[in-house]
């Protein structure tokens, strides 16, 4: 249902004053809702504090429009500072609730609090029997929690199955973050740190490459848990162990274009307090640094493309002929690096 | 140059690489580890050292010395030299046998392993039927005589090692001659000793070990003479005209036979128990030597009263009424005598006697009055008390290096001044580039200054902190007075005395400046001096100060060590570098840093609690500060919680010494119990490998935090004259870096050298940088307008270096465990960063700026980072663009100890401690490369060569 009224734009008032107009004029006074409103890009964005409320009323041209849902059925995900794409839904989606795709409703906090926790990256390019998962230590104050541990893994060679050694997820501490994501569990092999990999590497060698990377850390694991691995449509194969994709690129430093970006943006952190004043964020020396690192971005990144592992690449790959690991008879001295996780995980 | 600098892989800079960095283990220094077998030849005038873990080395003039290493790693049993040859036997606790030859090639002699042979018994026979207990190379130089604990000798051709069977002497052929009434088969087991005659080679000693010995004529292979001791023998000596040998025997006694061609079954000349008449310990082996005035020269090893000195190590020496028994501090391996070997010389007339002691060679003048000590020029026992620490000098003005070598010298007057007697082989080394010194602190208080510039690792000047404090041990105490009548004569020599007074006085930190002749040293209970070089000797005060790291903290109470109480009143200090100034910290945590500015007279220490800056011209504390985080519980308490650990760690390997010491005891014993203890000892180990399975190790993944343990430890501090406030003016400055990842800027302000004394030094914070990823800040640096690292203190002045670049804008260096970080100056912004734990997993444990040459061009040099990871990886790094140009694998990961004792020098060569004792000297440098290079020529072999004497004496066995 609809309804109109006026507001002073030079006195808009508090937000708990508007929300209790809001709720007297929809007559709903003890039932919680969000109020939205669409900016001038079409985005949905929340009025629940004074801030957004003045920001909603002095852009308001001519009219403020504004979006009351029931807390309980409330849609999250329609708010935020979303592409142009998504800007003609907005209206739909709020108003017919269960045509969105998005089924599980998570209830999360409001957008501004969020901070993510940790995720899964990198799903296109990784083999389906491997997870990359980025855990987000800073800003939090839980302990990573999680231990390592030797051990020995299966590996697909030309001369059939071989013992080699690995490294392996051992415990997992309560209430840690490596818990709480369930996204790493007891068994998982680490096959990966940061981009880097871990075979031929002692356990100290890998913690020291862990705790290094502690305030952004990206392990690739084959979870010992095989079955709620992300099945992908692009590939055909994936359960019958004819998987083709061979390994993760051997090339040394693999480090993808995610990656790439989450370390410039959550690594430099350091702080400086000058002359017993306050802690500042050092920042970055802009001109200076210039050929250095961005001339070894562009390195890496040329470097994955090479790799083939890009999905929009495939189809190229196939047209131009140009190379690609996947369908290549397999050379000897790739062969054995070559790993086969269903069959493993037996 | 910056061309050369991109990344990427530019042929251009990869040639450059080639032409600048090269590594190599050139040398090692120091004292062999666990030495177990002597060997000299007279001829070559070379004396062979042999260990248990199969290396051999062979030492001749200063700077002659050879090395190899047996393949098998086993005990190095005996070594013998094969008379008139570059060629040497060893045998191997494995009954293996090896022949080594010194071959030249391109230019040098080199150390080969030629043949290796392990002597078989006919099938079936028991291992003891040929386990080989002495060795005897003919003076034919063909042949090897091989006594057996079977009794058998068997003869072997060289350098082929074919058995001539046709020649074996059988205990069954000696005994034919011999009367059946005192002697029988079982007279004949184990061969104790073999000696050929010294004027007929056809004639050889043979004597067993229950106390038979017998005459041997190779000729007509049969026993012409033969003599019956009542005692078990220990070993034999030919004297040096054939008509007479002695015999030495487990009782502690010795004898003297006479040889002649009427009596065929002499009594003993002289039977005599040196120390009796109580029972006495075994005589392991003795010499008899001849001299001009005819009193001989009668030195033995061993043979002390049984009950109240057996635990002594000694070597007697008597000459007429003159007795001494020289009392070493550890085990003796094996001694030898050198005396005139020319073959028609009348008389022994020994000149030295040198003894390899487990710890230490020792070289005793015997011409001299006194029989004073000779100082070895070569293998010093560095650890005569455990290095603490060590400190590099390169390039020493010649004024410093000689006041350093003339206060040593008036330590060294108790010395002999006897050449150097073991001087074979030359020395083709060209002379050492420049003057350089390592400094090693100890555990005892001491700072050793060793001449490092060549091969030969030279002490010279010992520096003893103990002075200036009050310690439990009273200096006047001698332990070694001795009465007149005092019997047995014992007289201690050599300078390894591993016992330390007070752990407190421990060396941990050492900085020389080269310029000035200042040195600061810092020691465990919380103890800075400075010093100064003083060419006489002086008495006085020590201007002492306290330095509170704590300051207003509370509630903090140290469990650790009390500080070191000070001599109230003047001291009176020898020649050389004499204190002035003692800072003391409080609580009296050890030195993790110091840094010293010789121009600006300041000294900067920290602590596991903060650090402080003093002044030492006004002797005046500038200021403290406390880097303690409030929670961090364990440093607080000092040491005590650690020493729990060390203690139980110690007894571990106390165990661990004792089983392996019972078990090659047992190997020993009989050989038919070395399986049975091998196959004991690999089912233990797979015990324990299985219990390893059971228990896997794990290690805990979690991020540092400030409240971390130990965040406060000053790992590192530094001084430049930067610019820190503004680019405008540059002033001087103190830079420290913490175990936390904090990094301390400090702006100093110095008064003009008129108005030094009136005006105190002052000192403000300006900058404190917390490094994100908290990890130990390991070194701090700053580079000028040119990128170059700034000079020295006094470099500058001394027109040693070009004066740093004030015009362009400087940049700062943080070194952490895990990454390097360049930051712009004065504004800290961050501007280039290597990562390198996060890409390679391993970790900074030593840096240090190291200038490279090219071996091409004499014009072109460039600073790079030297780096050695806790793998034991070298890396170096360039400046200022920090990329890896090379990595080599340099010491084991495992080899903790070596790790840490790594120190670096100004251009690219590093010394790090291989085993206690031994330093190992490498370079990354193509242009600075301090290597041995020897020749050992084959002297002229004189015609009537079997006049001579085998080249070395049987190494005692039971030694």
């Amino acid at each position: 249902e609809f309804r109109r009224f006026s507001l002073e734009r030079s006195k808009p008032g508090k937000f708990e004053e508007f929300y209790g107009l809001l709720q007297h004029v929809h007559k709903i006074p003890n039932v919680d809702v969000l109020v939205g409103y669409t900016d001038i890009h079409g985005d949905l964005l929340p009025i629940n504090n004074d801030d957004n409320y003045h920001k909603a009323v002095s852009t308001a041209n001519p009219l403020l429009r504004i979006f009351i849902q029931r807390k309980e059925d409330a849609d999250y995900s329609a708010f935020g500072t979303d592409t142009m794409t998504r800007k003609k839904n907005v209206l739909s989606n709020v108003l017919r609730p269960d045509n969105h795709k998005k089924k599980p409703h998570i209830v999360i906090s409001m957008p501004q609090d969020f901070r993510p926790v940790s995720s899964i990256i990198d799903v296109d390019i990784l083999p389906e029997t491997h997870r990359r998962v980025r855990l987000y230590k800073y800003g939090t104050d839980k302990p990573l929690g999680f231990y390592i541990r030797d051990g020995s893994s299966v590996r697909v060679t030309p001369h059939g199955l071989e013992k080699v050694p690995g490294i392996f997820i051992s415990r997992l501490v309560p209430g840690g973050l490596a818990q709480s994501t369930g996204l790493l569990a007891v068994n998982d092999e680490v096959l990966e740190v940061n981009g880097i990999e871990v075979s031929g590497k002692s356990l100290d060698q890998v913690t020291d490459m862990m705790i290094a990377n502690s305030r952004n850390l990206i392990i690739t694991v084959r979870p010992a848990n095989q079955r709620n691995n992300v099945v992908r449509n692009s590939r055909t194969s994936g359960s019958s162990g004819q998987s083709t994709e061979s390994s993760l690129p051997s090339s040394t430093p693999n480090i993808l274009g995610s990656l790439l970006q989450g370390e410039e943006e959550s690594d430099e952190e350091d702080i400086i307090i000058e002359d017993s004043g306050e802690p500042q964020q050092i920042p970055k020396a802009t001109p200076a640094s210039e050929s250095i690192e961005s001339l070894s971005q562009i390195e890496l990144l040329h470097e994955s493309t090479q790799n083939g592992f890009l999905p929009s690449s495939e189809n190229l790959n196939h047209s131009t002929g140009s190379i690609s690991m996947e369908y290549e008879a397999p050379e000897p001295g790739r062969k054995s690096l070559e790993e086969d996780g269903t069959i493993i995980t037996l | 140059m910056r061309r050369f600098l991109r990344p990427g892989h530019d042929p251009v800079r990869e040639r450059l690489k080639r032409d600048l960095f090269q590594f190599n283990k050139t040398v090692e220094h120091g004292f062999p580890h666990q030495p177990s077998a002597l060997g000299y030849s007279p001829f070559l005038r070379l004396m062979a050292i042999g260990t248990r873990s199969g290396a051999i080395k062979l030492y001749g003039a200063p700077g002659v010395e050879f090395m190899g290493l047996h393949e098998e790693n086993n005990t190095v049993m005996q070594i013998h030299f094969i008379p008139d040859q570059c060629q040497l036997v060893t045998l191997l606790d494995d009954n293996s046998l090896h022949l080594w030859s010194l071959k030249q090639h391109g230019g040098t002699s080199e150390l080969r392993e030629e043949h290796r042979f392990t002597l078989k018994g006919p099938p079936g026979s028991p291992p003891s039927a040929t386990q080989v207990t002495a060795v005897l190379p003919h003076s034919s130089r063909e042949v090897l005589y091989l006594g057996t604990e079977s009794g058998n000798i068997f003869v072997v051709e060289l350098p082929s090692f074919r058995v001539l069977e046709d020649r074996t002497i059988t205990p069954e052929a000696v005994l034919q001659r011999i009367p059946e009434d005192n002697c029988n088969r079982r007279s004949c087991e184990l061969v104790e000793a073999l000696r050929e005659h010294p004027k007929n080679p056809d004639q050889i000693l043979i004597g067993y070990s229950r106390g038979l010995i017998v005459l041997w004529d190779l000729q007509n292979n049969k026993a012409t003479h033969h003599f019956l001791g009542s005692q078990q023998l220990e070993n034999l000596y030919w004297q040096r005209d054939g008509s007479k040998f002695i015999s030495c025997h487990y009782d502690g006694s010795y004898s003297q036979w006479p040889v002649s061609s009427d009596n065929r079954q002499a009594e003993p000349l002289e039977n005599t128990v040196p120390y009796g008449p109580f029972p006495c310990k075994a005589i392991s082996k003795i010499y008899w030597q001849t001299t001009k005035n005819g009193l001989p020269y009668i030195i033995f090893q061993g043979g002390m009263p049984r009950a109240s000195y057996g635990d002594r190590h000694s070597i007697s020496v008597i000459h007429g009424s003159q007795q001494t028994a020289f009392d070493f501090t550890s085990r003796v391996i094996d001694f030898f005598i050198i005396f005139s070997s020319d073959p028609a010389a009348e008389f022994d007339d020994p000149s030295a006697l040198v003894v390899l002691a487990e710890e230490e060679l020792v070289v005793i003048d015997l011409k001299s009055a006194g029989w004073p000590a000779v100082h070895p020029p070569y293998l010093a026992s560095l650890h005569c008390s455990a290095i603490t620490c060590s400190h590099h000098v390169s390039n020493i003005p010649l004024k410093l290096w000689e006041r350093i070598i003339s206060a040593g010298s008036k330590q060294n007057i108790h010395y002999s001044s006897m050449p150097w007697p073991i001087d074979g082989g030359t020395n083709i080394a060209p002379d050492p580039p420049q003057r350089d010194l390592l400094l090693t602190g100890h555990e005892d208080g001491t700072v050793r200054f060793w001449d490092a510039s060549g091969v030969c690792l030279h002490l010279l000047y010992k520096l003893s902190t103990v002075r200036v404090f009050l310690t439990d041990a009273d200096p006047n105490d001698n332990m070694n007075t001795l009465g007149e009548d005092e019997w047995p004569p014992l007289r201690k020599v050599g300078t390894f005395d591993p016992y330390s007074d007070d752990p407190r006085l421990g060396i941990q930190k050492i900085y020389l400046c080269k310029y000035s002749g200042y040195l600061a040293v810092a020691g465990t209970a919380g103890q800075v001096l400075v010093m100064e070089l003083n060419d006489e000797d002086a008495e006085h005060v020590v201007d002492h100060a306290e330095a509170d790291l704590l300051q207003d903290q509370e509630g903090y109470r140290w469990k650790g060590h009390e500080k070191l109480k000070t001599r109230d009143g003047p001291v009176r200090f020898e020649a050389g570098f004499q204190p002035f100034v003692l800072v003391q910290c409080q609580p009296p945590a050890v030195v993790t840093s110091l840094a010293l500015h010789s121009e600006w007279r300041l000294v900067a220490f920290g602590t596991s609690h903060g650090f402080g800056l003093f002044d030492h011209q006004q002797k005046r504390l500038v200021f403290v500060k406390c880097t303690l985080h409030p929670s961090d519980q364990l440093a607080l308490e000092g040491p005590l919680s650690r020493v729990k650990s060390l203690k139980k760690s110690l007894r571990q390997s106390f165990r661990r010494i004792r089983r392996s010491r019972v078990s090659s005891r047992k190997r020993r014993g009989g050989g038919g119990n070395a399986s049975e203890v091998q196959e004991a000892n690999a089912k233990f180990d797979q015990d324990v490998l299985q219990e390893m399975e059971l228990a896997p190790v794990q290690r805990k993944i979690e991020a540092r935090s400030a409240e971390d343990s130990f965040t406060g430890f000053v790992r590192t501090l530094y001084f430049a004259d930067t610019f820190l406030r503004d680019s405008s003016r540059h002033c001087p400055s103190l830079w420290a870096g913490t175990n936390g990842g904090t990094v301390y800027a400090f702006c100093l302000r110095v008064p003009p050298a008129e108005r030094r004394m009136d005006e105190p030094v002052r000192a403000e914070q300006a900058k404190e940088i917390q490094l994100m990823h908290r990890a130990p800040v390991v070194g701090i640096l700053v580079l000028d307008g040119r990128s170059t690292p700034l000079p020295e203190p006094l470099e500058v002045a001394h027109d040693l270096s070009k004066s740093p670049d004030m015009q362009g804008s400087h940049q700062l260096l943080v070194v952490s465990e895990e990454q390097f970080k360049v930051f712009t100056l004065p504004k800290v912004s961050s501007k280039l960063k290597l990562k390198l734990t996060a890409l390679e997993g391993c970790r900074v444990r030593k840096v240090t700026v190291a200038n490279f040459g090219s071996c091409k061009t004499d014009d072109y040099s460039e600073n790079d980072l030297a780096v050695l990871t806790n793998l034991g990886d070298i890396q170096i790094i360039s400046l200022p663009f920090l990329k890896l140009q090379i990595r080599y694998p340099c010491i084991r990961k495992e080899d903790v100890s070596g790790i840490a004792s790594c120190v670096f020098t100004k251009y690219g060569q590093g010394f790090y401690l291989i085993s206690p004792s031994e330093f190992e000297r490498f370079s990354l440098s193509t242009k600075w490369l301090v290597e041995p290079r020897c020749i050992v020529d084959m002297p002229e072999v004189t015609t009537n060569n079997h006049v001579h004497k085998p080249g070395t004496e049987n190494a005692a066995r039971k030694s």
